[in-house]
């Protein structure tokens, strides 16, 4: 009732392609964005923004990232760790070099770079495909660190061996080094993620998604009318990698402050695909919700016993929150298998009637 | 330019040369650490074979595998008595796990499936920890981890059983699969799971045998693996050296987890010994991934994978 | 169907529910100190006995003397899993309650990089004993982190001058083969410069052998190992590398008396795999292992007669068990310093901080406390947060450590300069300047 789209009428073209054409949708989009943007950043505490909302937003863009290039190009690839890797490094061996560039645009070159460097690995894949291609993804992976452990250069010779984020302002506002407060950190991560989301959004509607989504369906048939696989397949890599570098470079500068390259290791690539299936491949916003799944129910799980005043001893705590969260896992895929942003549609479509059963 | 050449190319070749038993340790070292990841390997390429699943928790099983039989054996049972358990359990294991998480996710894409393991490999990593605690555990199965000279080369008793037990095993599996019903039976299944149940293949009864027979796999490469190191956590990071073995050889071919597994550890062990100096050493991990996707580039699927036929 | 009401209705409870941190109003006569530990995951073995370590002495204060001079220590366990991510949790989660942590000890290298930008914004003194950034050695580029009692550079150091002794004199060290194997990490490669120039000085031949995490599978090194034949090796390895590198070399008949662990390489866990080929392998460590101090019957008598612990009663006197001791008598001896200049009540971390940089442990108070003999007596100043300990060397001998030398000086004179110069390095990163300590009490 609430939810229904009778009475709104399109007299453009440019209005009914419109990314939210449902009124109730711009409005409740809207107000997120404003709580998300006004009231967050008043209302929560440094706990929260620093262990809970800076991650999630960094892990959203990795994970959106990974989802463009499996979710919609059907690449399966384990190297978004290696990924991040470069873009972390890249940020920071730009940001030593020209300490004069602002630090928002180190990101974006940093994120080009990896893009280079995911279009070298992106490669095989024009061979190899399914299962196959993600181990030989980890091929990078490996390689990435290996690198990065071994060449000191990338860490500008550092006697400890870590990348540290130096502190640089934007408009006289300190946004990364030990200086930068948690709502800056966290505002510059939203933005961010809200202009990729929006800008993977319109890919993904257009010419570019369609043409992934073909060869993930049907890759002979595709080429057959005309898309071409090694153009489409290259550029998922290469804008996936872009993604993922500018997390990585995130990760470090707006996270961690300070990072080597077990911070890369192959249990973050497994995590955002994990973020990626569960959220729902091929959806942009269950990048989102993947991301949310992954960073907030472990956090979660671990503060359940405070709430509820048990005093578990910790690795009997650590122990059972595993299991609960494995379990978890299977339960979500058994009720769900296409993720949490099918549910969402589903939810969407149910609001649609309400309060009608059908 | 010239000199980095000859450091890359010719350099190595000669140190090999100059010294041909030491190169024979590094291989027989190589093949014996290749059976050691083909051991692993095996599991996933069995539940690949017959369920299309991709088993990310196999690592874990291993170590789950390993921990039972090490704790029962704490507590003071004898070995065998303590292999027949672990069996036992393993098995509940594979029946629990058919039951509760591939029954209600039939015919779903792989990537689901895949995903559903993870979950399982997060929980038996807790439950395992749990149950077992998380020190380091001795495994002691009665073979000294001590090496003896043959014709001026060192061989080390406790890989040359794995490496035995690691052929016998795959044998077994080989002959299983072609000779018995249930082998044929489980082929049919990972052909195609509908026309399998069209001809009357109890699904969910392979799934439990196929389960089992990789809870056994992990067993055997859960005590070779922890009698090398001790039984703990790290037992379940083993599964990633496997994966190079996994591609290389094919995700579906038994007699490919072997030979994968030879060349895997022959390539990364002399990569390591003669140009690891080179760059500062510790490319072993990287390179065995390097090998099999270099594999990979002529046979997609790997060198005995089943070829995909592609229709369009 | 009602299964995935359920599950839905479980979603919506978290979204609402996720991290709301308790929080608890700080008592009057209470100081809180966060433990951070690794009881579960891939370094349980390690990080457990040392967490039961630091537990048991802290309670025992609490129990035997009420505190430390009436002020009840409040200890909240915290897990990593030796994990970054989890690490930055706790340390944000806890770094506010209960009136505010006195100090943090972060238990990992990783962590401890993310803490030391973070310590002086927040004001939180960071203690990495023995482990994180050597260069925040050097107080007047770092003055809310501190190192001692030594640091992995010193530590190095002394090694090689104990080899030195072993071979007849540090000039007969010319010629002989010395392997370093590593974890391939920064932690691994911290002892790297330091065992380079020293080989340039002494002019011994230095093998530098990486192992990549996690260490499982050593064939590879070993073989190299048998082919060098070093007359002796040295590792800087972590967790599993440990029990297999001691495998392996056990494997190979290498000569384990000639084989020297650091101190994170030589606990009980890294030899039981091996059982007894691991017998006469050595450990550098800066505390006596075993329990023939008073501390350990006290520990016993008003923590597990009581029922307060949390590990096992046979596991007391274990190599890291006694790390987490001495981590504590550091901790609760510098809160001692601190009450003594500003008065016994719940203090400040300004006050905290004063009373690291300006501990002053020696033989009579170690006597006093009932360790006595247990680790080498330290002088914190504002210039030196290491201590610039001495190191002994310890023995596996099948059932447990043994020290088998006397307290072994490291090389000052290479060690200090290099940490000087990588403290200007890593402080200037940072945007930080060097205080005057002349300037200050």
């Amino acid at each position: 009732m609430i939810y229904r789209e009778a009475g709104q009428f399109k007299s453009t073209y440019a209005s009914d392609q419109a990314l939210f054409p449902i009124r109730q949708d711009r409005v409740v989009v809207g107000l997120a964005v404003a709580a998300a943007v006004i009231a967050v950043p008043l209302v929560a505490d440094e706990y929260w923004l620093q262990a809970v909302l800076i991650p999630f937003l960094i892990y959203a863009l990795a994970a959106l990232g990974l989802n463009l290039l499996t979710g919609y190009a059907g690449q399966v690839s384990l190297g978004t760790g290696g990924f991040m890797a470069v873009g972390g490094y890249a940020a920071f061996k730009l940001t030593s070099a020209f300490p004069g560039m602002n630090v928002l645009v180190a990101f974006l070159l940093a994120g080009l770079v990896t893009a280079l460097v995911g279009l070298v690995f992106g490669l095989p894949s024009l061979r190899i495909k399914g299962f196959y291609l993600a181990v030989a993804t980890l091929a990078a992976q490996f390689f990435l660190l290996w690198l990065f452990n071994k060449v000191a250069w990338f860490t500008d010779y550092a006697s400890s061996g870590t990348i540290t984020a130096p502190p640089r302002t934007v408009a006289s506002i300190m946004v990364t080094g030990p200086a930068a407060t948690a709502p800056v950190r966290y505002l510059t991560a939203l933005a961010f993620v809200a202009l990729f989301a929006l800008v993977a959004k319109n890919l993904v509607r257009g010419r570019v998604g369609r043409s992934w989504m073909a060869i993930r369906d049907r890759d002979i048939a595709a080429e057959i009318i005309g898309v071409r696989p090694l153009r489409t397949k290259l550029l998922a890599f290469a804008i996936s990698s872009f993604f993922c570098g500018v997390a990585g470079a995130e990760y470090v500068f707006l996270y961690l402050g300070s990072a080597e390259t077990q911070a890369f290791d192959i249990n973050v690539s497994f995590l955002v695909l994990f973020m990626v299936i569960i959220g729902g491949l091929g959806s942009i916003l269950g990048s989102f919700l993947g991301a949310a799944f992954i960073v907030m129910v472990p956090i979660f799980l671990t503060n359940v016993p405070h709430l509820l005043g048990l005093a578990m001893p910790v690795a009997l705590q650590k122990q059972i929150e595993l299991m609960v969260f494995g379990g978890l896992i299977i339960a979500f895929l058994i009720v769900e298998p296409h993720g949490l942003a099918r549910l969402w549609q589903i939810a969407k479509e149910k609001l649609r009637l309400w309060p009608f059963p059908y | 330019m010239l000199e980095l050449l000859y450091g890359v190319l010719v350099g190595p070749v000669k140190d090999m040369a100059s010294s041909p038993t030491f190169l024979a340790e590094v291989v027989i070292g190589g093949l014996a650490a290749g059976l050691m990841y083909s051991l692993v390997a095996l599991g996933f390429v069995l539940i690949y074979k017959a369920s299309g699943v991709f088993n990310f928790a196999q690592g874990v099983m291993v170590l789950f595998a390993a921990l039972t039989l090490v704790g029962l054996m704490e507590r003071g049972a004898p070995l065998v008595l303590a292999l027949l358990v672990t069996m036992a359990v393993m098995g509940a294991l594979a029946f629990a796990i058919e039951r509760v998480v591939l029954r209600p996710l039939v015919n779903q894409e792989q990537i689901i499936l895949f995903m559903a393991t993870i979950g399982l490999n997060f929980f038996l990593e807790g439950f395992g920890e749990l149950v077992w605690g998380s020190n380091v555990k001795k495994l002691d199965v009665g073979i000294p981890d001590s090496s003896f000279v043959v014709w001026g080369v060192q061989v080390n008793r406790l890989e040359l059983t794995a490496a035995i037990t690691a052929a016998v095993l795959v044998a077994a599996m080989a002959v299983f699969f072609q000779r018995t019903r249930i082998g044929r039976a489980l082929r049919a299944v990972a052909d195609d799971h509908e026309a399998a149940l069209s001809i009357g293949i109890p699904l969910n009864t392979i799934w439990v045998v196929v389960w089992s027979a990789a809870g056994l796999v992990a067993i055997v490469a859960g005590i070779m693996w922890g009698a090398k190191s001790g039984v703990q956590f790290s037992l379940s990071l083993i599964a990633l050296k496997a994966l190079p073995v996994l591609i290389l050889g094919g995700f579906t071919s038994v007699p490919g987890a072997i030979v994968g597994g030879l060349i895997i550890g022959v390539g990364e062990k002399i990569a390591e010994v003669y140009w690891g100096p080179l760059v500062g050493g510790a490319i072993e991990n990287w390179f065995a991934y390097v090998l099999a996707l270099a594999f990979l580039l002529f046979r997609p699927q790997g060198l005995f994978g089943e070829r995909i036929i592609e229709r369009v | 169907m009602t299964l995935r009401r359920v599950m839905i209705a479980l979603l919506a409870a978290i979204v609402i529910a996720a991290p709301a941190a308790g929080t608890v109003s700080a008592q009057a006569k209470e100081m809180f100190v966060p433990s951070t530990v690794y009881r579960t995951g891939p370094y349980a073995p390690s990080g457990t006995p040392f967490a039961n370590g630091l537990w048991d002495y802290l309670t025992m204060l609490n129990e035997r003397d009420g505190g430390i001079n009436g002020v009840r220590l409040v200890v909240e366990e915290c897990e990593t899993q030796y994990d970054t991510k989890q690490g930055v949790e706790c340390y944000e989660r806890l770094k506010g309650k209960n009136g505010g942590a006195m100090v943090f000890n972060p238990l990992s290298t990783g962590i401890t990089y993310q803490l030391i930008p973070k310590a002086a914004v927040d004001k939180i003194v960071v203690h990495s004993m023995g482990y994180g950034m050597t260069a925040a050695s050097d107080g007047r580029w770092f003055p809310w982190v501190f190192t001692f009692p030594t640091t992995y550079w010193s530590q190095a150091s002394s090694v090689i001058r104990y080899i030195g002794q072993q071979e007849g004199g540090l000039d007969k060290l010319k010629g002989k083969k010395i392997v370093h194997i590593y974890h391939n990490s920064p932690y691994g490669k911290e002892a790297n410069p330091t065992l380079e120039e020293l080989s340039h000085k002494y002019g011994f031949e230095l093998t530098l052998l990486a192992v990549d995490h996690p260490g499982q599978e050593q064939k590879a090194t070993w073989l190299q190992v048998r082919r060098i034949n070093p007359a002796w090796v040295y590792m800087s390895g972590w967790g599993v590398m440990n029990q297999v590198a001691v495998k392996e070399a056990a494997a190979i008949n290498f000569p384990m008396d000639h084989f020297i662990g650091n101190w994170w390489s030589a606990s009980e866990a890294d030899v039981i795999p091996a059982g007894d080929g691991a017998k006469g392998y050595k450990g550098a460590t800066f505390h006596a292992p075993g329990t023939n101090f008073k501390v350990h019957a006290d520990i016993v008598k008003f923590v597990y007669d009581r029922g307060k612990n949390i590990g096992p009663k046979d596991k007391i006197g274990e190599a890291l068990y006694n790390r987490g001791v001495v981590n504590a008598m550091y901790m609760t001896e510098a809160f001692r310093t601190a009450m003594a200049k500003y008065g016994n009540k719940p203090l400040t971390t300004e006050q905290v901080r004063w009373g690291y940089e300006h501990l002053n442990l020696t033989e009579a108070r170690l006597d006093q406390i009932g360790l006595k003999g247990f680790t080498h007596p330290v002088k914190v100043t504002c210039e030196d947060h290491e201590g610039s300990g001495p190191v002994l060397i310890q023995q596996w001998d099948g059932k447990k450590w043994n020290v088998v030398s006397d307290w072994i000086q490291p090389m000052r004179e290479v060690v200090r300069p290099k940490l000087e110069a990588a403290a200007v390095e890593e402080g200037k990163k940072l945007g930080y300047t060097m205080r005057d300590c002349s300037k200050e009490n």
